[in-house]
């Protein structure tokens, strides 16, 4: 038992860390620590400086263009991330859709669609959730019909994110009705800029419009965008949901939040001295460090014991369930501490082109909206409840 | 970076489960508790002949030079199995603070004995009236001729009920409340002016309180720099911290097990309770406590061997935070979803939930020890 890391894994850090100081624009960093909103453009610039490195899809297949990187590894490199504030990879080229089209698609998919999210020239979204499907994803009811050569589909997707932005969605269509319903859904690949797609904001509780309504009415895709086979759609999208182990407890994002915290609250003042050496703050801070030193380890473990017991989607599920109540107390306890001038709502603070004055503190702007961004991490990528079915199922046995 | 066991570890974990696996089960333990020793000589003898009781010692004082860490693995099973004897007094303690402090001659001469079986002692850093704060020391020691006289009480000493010897810390300058001017004496309980009150505990162990009334100690019984035993203090409680941690972990991983399998066992309304989804969660819950606890444990015992006083104290009151919220927790949880059969004297549940009770109080409960890691982490 050690706690240290290897040399190999040391000079990996180093490795990371050079790359970050010389290939990472510095003005995203700085927008980063000061709370306010990445343009797209700034999602595109961290894309290309990572491919330009070869490092934009380590988890791929090495023949695909996966850099072989140890589970440690990739999270070495998320930490390092996090530490100078690089925007989120957003996963679903990459992540999410990548994997699915390099194991269960053809060549003509794999050759027409893999250079271009590698490339990031294409960007995509994710067209899962539905008005009358979220815990229960398999009740989708977007019908696609063959007609000759081309699927026509009708329906709606919702909680898109970036749909606004995005080149390409892939859905999970129900394509048959006659059988149980996790056997009737296929995945389709669907050009946004196909006629009867259209993307509706929906601002959410922090001011945000990150989410979309997605409405497919009469779309026609071609039948050679279908994924796999049809009707094998919900073995893909399981698949694809529990592909994503490495950086689900958001290790890396937490640690980058404590240390904004603990500037906050050395900074914020209470009885003549700073609010981190008020004992009841402090038993908070405390607290929640604690809770992510137990993330951080347990997540260490897990990498290592990869072959251990239980299924490894049922250990990413403690993972997302702890990981995402830190995001959510980090921020929280981050508002806190601001106190009074959490509460001025200066949208316009958060925005990367403006040039008025914030009330209050620099980083005071960003801590309400923040708090309510982060409310819907123990909802999204399968609710804490979910999460909690799928380790009394594969963990307990119950 | 590595969590898994060593060969060697997993062979001692599977010889040490075997050994108390044979010699213990509920009726053995409790009688035990009721008897007037409280814990099995048989027992600590067979320790003896595998070598636990010379695991952390060097090698030329006829030990095994283990680390902190193989001390862990042997805490995981003796608290899976509830063991009664003194180890984490005698060994952990004791042993550590000889290691730590004591002159060649006193190594030499006491770690034979405990290696051997022939020794136990204790270690008596608290005081009524002071909580857990092991720097506010009352106990007098005054300097006569060639040696000290020593006044003053130690509470709750785990293992005071069974040692031949207690090392305690005195004051021998400085104020009440002071890191500076504290120094350990080896006492021997059969001294003049030694008395002691012995009990158990709630989870069944025993302790004392030592009371000392002009106690005359030699100079040769100083253990370690005089005035200057704070150091040594903080690392032999931060020793007993983990290791308690790691028994702690061990009556976790019984708690756990036993619920579930009540939960599949237990039928109402026509099936088995664990169907039911707020049950479900309720031990998701657990598990999730569980996973979380085990690698504060295994942090806690990987530093405490570590003399930086920041990172070990850092790593070892994290531990007792999380096991003694948590754990807490999850104790309340499992005896909830056991329904009245929890609540029965009779069933083992208690006995484990009692382990961890007392585990969150012995050494620092959860107020002293978020206190001390916002101490060592916030302020400079």
């Amino acid at each position: 038992m050690d706690l240290n890391y290897s040399a190999e894994d040391e000079a990996f850090r180093e490795e990371v860390k050079t790359f970050l100081e010389t290939r990472f624009p510095k003005d995203i960093g700085e927008r980063a620590k000061a709370g306010i909103r990445f343009k797209k453009d700034d999602y595109y610039r961290w894309h290309k400086a990572l491919y330009d490195q070869g490092w934009i899809t380590p988890q791929w297949p090495a023949e695909f263009g996966g850099t072989g990187w140890t589970p440690v590894q990739m999270n070495i490199f998320d930490e390092e991330c996090f530490k100078v504030g690089t925007p989120r990879q957003l996963p679903f080229g990459t992540r999410l859709v990548g994997p699915v089209i390099i194991h269960f698609g053809n060549d003509q998919q794999k050759e027409r669609f893999l250079p271009t999210i590698r490339s990031g020239e294409e960007f995509w979204c994710q067209g899962f959730s539905e008005p009358g499907a979220g815990s229960d994803l398999a009740s989708v009811k977007t019908r696609a019909i063959l007609d000759g050569d081309e699927w026509v589909v009708n329906g709606q997707k919702t909680w898109t994110t970036t749909a606004q932005y995005a080149d390409w969605i892939f859905c999970l269509v129900r394509t048959n009705t006659e059988v149980k319903k996790q056997a009737g859904i296929s995945f389709l690949l669907i050009d946004m800029k196909t006629p009867g797609v259209s993307v509706r904001p929906i601002v959410t509780l922090d001011g945000d419009t990150q989410i979309n309504e997605v409405f497919l009415e009469d779309v026609r895709v071609p039948a050679e965008n279908l994924v796999g086979e049809v009707d094998k759609g919900w073995t893909y999208a399981k698949f694809l949901l529990g592909n994503e182990r490495t950086g689900i407890a958001g290790v890396g994002l937490c640690k980058a939040d404590l240390e904004k915290l603990k500037v906050i609250a050395r900074t914020e003042r209470k009885n003549g001295k700073p609010l981190i050496e008020d004992p009841l703050f402090q038993a908070r801070l405390a607290r929640a460090e604690i809770d992510l030193k137990a993330l951080e380890l347990t997540n260490m473990r897990m990498l290592f014991e990869d072959a251990g017991e239980g299924s490894p989607g049922a250990i990413a599920s403690v993972l997302k369930i702890r990981g995402s109540e830190l995001q959510q107390r980090l921020a929280e306890l981050q508002m806190e501490a601001t106190g009074s001038y959490a509460l001025p709502w200066q949208q316009g603070a958060l925005e990367p082109d403006w040039n008025g004055k914030p009330v209050g503190p620099a980083y005071a702007a960003a801590r309400a909206p923040l708090y309510y961004d982060r409310r819907k991490t123990t909802i999204y990528g399968g609710s804490t409840e979910v999460q909690k079915n799928i380790i009394t199922k594969a963990i307990l046995g119950l | 970076m590595d969590f898994g066991y060593s060969e060697e570890q997993v062979l001692f974990s599977n010889s040490l489960q075997k050994l108390l696996g044979d010699s213990y089960n509920t009726e053995t333990r409790r009688a035990l508790v009721d008897g007037d020793t409280g814990y099995s000589d048989d027992v600590w003898s067979a320790f003896a002949e595998m070598g636990l009781l010379a695991l952390p010692f060097p090698e030329d004082l006829g030990g095994l030079d283990g680390s902190s860490v193989d001390t862990m693995v042997t805490a995981i099973v003796l608290g899976r199995h509830l063991a009664l004897e003194p180890y984490i007094p005698t060994i952990v303690m004791a042993g550590s603070a000889l290691m730590l402090a004591g002159s060649d001659e006193q190594k030499s001469g006491l770690i034979e004995q405990i290696i051997s079986g022939q020794l136990k002692m204790a270690v008596g850093l608290t005081e009524p009236g002071a909580r857990f704060d092991m720097a506010e020391v009352s106990t007098r020691a005054a300097t006569n001729g060639d040696g000290y006289i020593l006044s003053g009480t130690k509470n709750v000493v785990l293992g005071g009920d069974a040692a031949d010897k207690v090392i305690v810390s005195a004051r021998t300058s400085g104020e009440t409340r002071s890191e500076d001017g504290l120094t350990l004496f080896i006492v021997d309980l059969g001294a003049e002016g030694v008395s002691r009150e012995s009990y158990r505990i709630l989870d069944g162990r025993g302790g004392a309180d030592i009371t000392l009334e002009n106690v005359r100690v030699p100079t040769t019984d100083v253990l370690g720099v005089v005035d200057q035993a704070w150091p040594v203090m903080d690392h032999v409680a931060d020793q007993a911290a983990a290791a308690l941690c790691a028994e702690s972990l061990g009556a976790f991983s019984k708690i756990n097990e036993l619920t579930l399998e009540y939960l599949k066992m237990r039928e109402q309304f026509g099936k088995p309770i664990g169907s039911f989804q707020v049950l479900q969660h309720h031990m998701a819950d657990m598990l999730i406590e569980y996973e979380m606890a085990q690698s504060l444990v295994y942090q806690a015992c990987m530093m405490a061997d570590n003399t930086d006083v920041a990172e070990r104290g850092l790593a070892v009151s994290s531990a007792k935070v999380y096991l003694g919220e948590r754990g807490h927790t999850s104790c309340q949880s499992a005896i909830q979803m056991h329904g009245g059969i929890g609540m029965t004297a009779e069933y083992e549940l208690g006995d484990f939930v009692k382990r961890m009770a007392a585990a969150e109080v012995l050494f620092g409960d959860v107020d002293h020890h978020l206190s001390r890691f916002g101490r060592l982490s916030y302020i400079d």
